[in-house]
């Protein structure tokens, strides 16, 4: 339990234009009795997410933060000045975004060994193109540091996102499904397996219900690519950061 | 014959309740021999939250189906516990409405809405409210700009509108009031915004303040050498939810928050009382009996607001009316009410940051549990073992029911500075989430603290229990789940999934002595029947 904790401060920690320290300040002091310390979710959702479904651009999330959202439990937050406002619309736009940095790489490498040998696309899908049994990739850069695509590569069991974990179940009379755990709740799970179907189960139907924490279902690749061709692939996948 | 015949008539009409929306404090005090109504907060003032109804039970709670449901108007979610008499649900919506429903169809009646100013102040916690409380003919809530408003409860037209305290300091009301004879009780929420807490109580029909009962003591008063310099007048330990009462010995049970602010305590070394405590006040005079501090000088946002619930049972051979709580830092607590002598205490959830409690109630703290700047791992997280939503005592079982938040944070501490109206933290958490954190909802046995049974959930919840007479114990999930346990071993018996985060606290009622259970969940109330 320690160690995935551990894992996220670290992500966190890469993840940074490493924001004025003023606005964390802000953004402590205001923000993250709901949202956690890092914008990490409580009782308010995460706010270290690609997407803000409220915030298309920056604009509205100005207006989010100053209004509040309407029929929600997001206050406004009208006792800020605008300056106030804006260090947060920076700050909370960096807790997803991983600035482009340097790396030893070669992308245009990176990209023939994912369209090539490495066949990636058969399970990820980059701008429109590719199967949906992985995560889309697309900005993949944007969201995630080199160190963790990196780990995803070498030891993908260690980096499953919460949609991801894998389980395996048996109903009680005998039938078995593997695959990726979409949704579940005390009483019921949803399943997609390989081919990409979905499963609803009833807890109580089943006799085994087992997580595999720790597993993946993308194979490691860190036996068969050699550390220059990892290079390359982190490389690549760090220049993806434009949405199709 | 005759005399026969009146006897029937009058019988009837007990049984059928009163006609007109008259609720006596002695209604309430009986609330026991009503169980078709739902008369106060947490169903009757010993704060159970158990229905004496029993036509719902183990063998047909899997029939059991939507009536109605309620939408609302906006606001944020339903965190709302009913109050149900005569033919009439009144609730709250958020920020600032009352409504007064249909039992039979969910049809309004009326609705009363004080709109909230543009500048409104609820620094730490959401726009909501939990509940509103009846007396005669009247309905008392409380609003988040901190306004006592009465309404009449067969129009909603305002009997009387008091301003409490200064919203623009982070004074807030979100509890329901608590109705006892001749005195309306108001807890106060704050303790984010470096308030000084109290309880007060108001005269129903005029809305004079009778008395207030401060949580941090001033210059002079036993319990301000807890404090250093003026540390006390931006204390905290607010009152933010409802308490219980006992009319035997008169006193209130009610329950204070955390010390402000909350994970920095470098400028405010000492006890804190009485925050994180359980307070026993006299209800005619505002005088404080005793007090129990769970949590002395607390700096991870350990609340004592859970409900507080009176039970009579026999400790140690010995016939005992006593108290107990769940409380938010993961221990469960059992004092005797009528002098507060400390009793038990047993961790019914993981917890890391103390050895135990001794003899005298206190915590034994183990040594680098305290929020830091890099950050400190402890169970359970800012949001408690438990926290705001009910948990519930079944007289037939002898179990108290709890929803369970098993969570472990990692805490932050940082500078601050108190400033009028603006939040005073210093610090905050990052808590575990996803597959780290779990939820459970736990029966424990009174009288020894072991749990009985659990049924583990998928995630924290944030929603309360409530135990019946048919051998249920109703609860809710994060997920939406809206489901029924075997309140004997805890095996689940029924399940609806209402498609948003339950977040209240069930009641039950009966119509022509059909009995039904009511729930919010997003943003809608669910009634459900057989
Ligand atoms: C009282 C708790 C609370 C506080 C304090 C709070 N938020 Fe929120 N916030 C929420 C909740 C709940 C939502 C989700 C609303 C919904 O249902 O969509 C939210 C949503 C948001 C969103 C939109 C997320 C999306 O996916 O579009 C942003 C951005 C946001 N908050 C930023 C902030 C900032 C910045 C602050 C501090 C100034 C803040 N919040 C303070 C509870 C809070
Ligand atoms: C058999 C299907 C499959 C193949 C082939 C595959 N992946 Fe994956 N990949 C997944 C799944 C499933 C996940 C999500 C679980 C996880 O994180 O391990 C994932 C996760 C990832 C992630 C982490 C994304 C995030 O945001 O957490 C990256 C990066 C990634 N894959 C890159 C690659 C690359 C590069 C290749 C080719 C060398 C590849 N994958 C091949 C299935 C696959």
């Amino acid at each position: 339990m320690f160690r995935l904790a551990a894992i996220t401060i670290a992500l966190l920690s890469t993840a940074g234009l490493a924001p004025a320290q003023t606005a964390k300040a802000i953004f402590d002091a205001h923000c993250a009795r709901c949202h956690g310390i890092g914008g990490t979710g409580g009782e308010g959702p995460s706010l270290a997410v690609p997407v803000l479904r409220h915030a298309a651009d920056d604009e509205a999330l100005a207006s989010v933060i100053e209004n509040g959202i309407d029929a929600t439990d997001m206050p406004g937050n009208w006792m800020l000045g605008a300056n106030e406002i804006e260090q947060l619309v920076q700050y909370v736009r960096s807790l997803s975004r991983v600035e482009a940095r340097p790396l030893p790489g070669d992308a245009k490498r990176g990209k023939a060994l994912y369209e090539g040998r490495g066949a990636c696309s058969v399970c990820h899908m980059v701008a429109g193109d590719g199967g949906a049994i992985g995560p889309d990739l697309s900005i993949v850069g944007l969201t995630r540091g080199a160190e963790y695509l990196r780990a995803s590569l070498v030891s993908p069991g260690e980096t499953v996102a919460d949609r991801y974990v894998m389980v395996r179940a048996v109903t009680k009379d005998g039938r078995e499904i593997d695959g990726v755990r979409v949704n579940e709740d005390s009483f019921t799970v949803q399943v997609r397996d390989v081919a990409g179907r979905f499963h609803s189960l009833d807890k109580r139907s089943l006799s085994v219900f087992e997580k595999q924490r720790g597993e993946s279902l993308m194979r490691s690749y860190g036996s068969d690519l050699s550390a220059a061709e990892l290079d390359d692939l982190v490389a690549y996948l760090a220049s993806l950061r434009e949405e199709p | 014959m005759r005399t026969v015949a009146v006897g029937i008539v009058i019988t009837f009409m007990l049984a059928a309740g009163p006609v007109s929306a008259q609720v006596s404090a002695q209604r309430i005090a009986n609330a026991e021999r009503e169980p078709g109504s739902w008369l106060t907060y947490s169903g009757n003032y010993a704060a159970h939250r158990f229905s004496p109804l029993d036509r719902i039970d183990r063998e047909n709670v899997s029939s059991l189906r939507t009536a109605w449901i309620y939408q609302t108007q906006g606001g944020g979610s339903l965190e709302t516990s009913p109050i149900v008499v005569d033919g009439v649900m009144y609730i709250t919506t958020p920020p600032g409405t009352v409504a007064a429903l249909d039992v039979h169809t969910g049809r309004e009646l009326w609705s009363w809405t004080r709109p909230m100013p543009s500048d409104l102040l609820t620094l730490g916690f959401p726009r909501t409210n939990r509940g509103l409380a009846i007396l005669g003919e009247t309905v008392y809530v409380g609003t988040l700009d901190s306004h006592v408003v009465a309404l009449d409860a067969s129009s909603g037209a305002v009997r009387w509108d008091e301003t409490i305290a200064d919203n623009r300091l982070g004074y807030s009301i979100t509890a329901a009031p608590l109705a006892i004879r001749g005195k309306i009780i108001v807890g106060i929420s704050g303790g984010e915004a470096g308030i000084r807490g109290f309880l007060d109580a108001y005269d129903p029909a005029t809305g004079e303040r009778l008395w207030r009962t401060y949580t941090v003591p001033g210059p002079g008063e036993p319990g301000n050498e807890t404090w250093v310099g003026d540390t006390w007048k931006t204390g905290g330990a607010a009152t933010w939810l409802t308490g219980a009462y006992d009319p035997e010995t008169n006193l209130l049970y009610w329950g204070t928050g955390n010390p402000a602010p909350d994970w920095n305590g470098d400028n405010r070394p000492g006890d804190n009382l009485y925050s994180c405590s359980l307070l026993a006040i006299d209800a005619d005079t505002g005088e404080m009996k005793w007090h129990f501090q769970f949590t002395p000088h607390d700096v991870h946002d350990w609340d004592a607001n859970q409900i507080p619930v009176l039970v009579d049972a026999t400790l140690d051979g010995r016939e005992r009316k006593l108290v107990i709580m769940a409380n938010r830092n993961a221990f469960y607590y059992v004092l005797d009410r009528v002098d507060g002598e400390f009793l038990l205490a047993t961790a019914y959830s993981k917890q890391t940051w103390a050895r135990g409690i001794d003899e005298t109630g206190r915590p034994m703290v183990l040594p680098n549990t305290e929020p830091s700047e890099e950050g400190n791992l402890v169970w359970p997280s800012l949001q408690g073992a438990t926290n705001w939503f009910s948990p519930s005592y079944s007289p037939s079982t002898g179990l108290l029911y709890v929803a369970v938040r098993e969570m472990g944070s990692i805490y932050f501490k940082t500078e601050t500075e108190y400033e009028p109206g603006k939040s005073f933290l210093g610090g905050g958490e990052r808590a575990l989430s996803g597959d780290d954190a779990a939820g459970a909802i736990r029966a424990i046995d009174v009288t020894t603290g072991e749990t009985k049974w659990d049924f583990r959930q998928h995630s924290p919840p944030w929603a309360g229990v409530m135990a019946t007479a048919g051998g249920l114990v109703f609860a809710g999930s994060g997920e939406g789940n809206f489901f029924a346990l075997d309140a004997d071993n805890g095996e689940p018996l029924w399940q609806f999934q209402t498609g948003g985060a339950v977040r209240s606290n069930p009641i039950s009622f009966a119509i022509d002595g059909k009995q039904y259970v009511a729930v919010s969940s997003g943003q809608a109330l669910f009634v459900f029947g057989l």
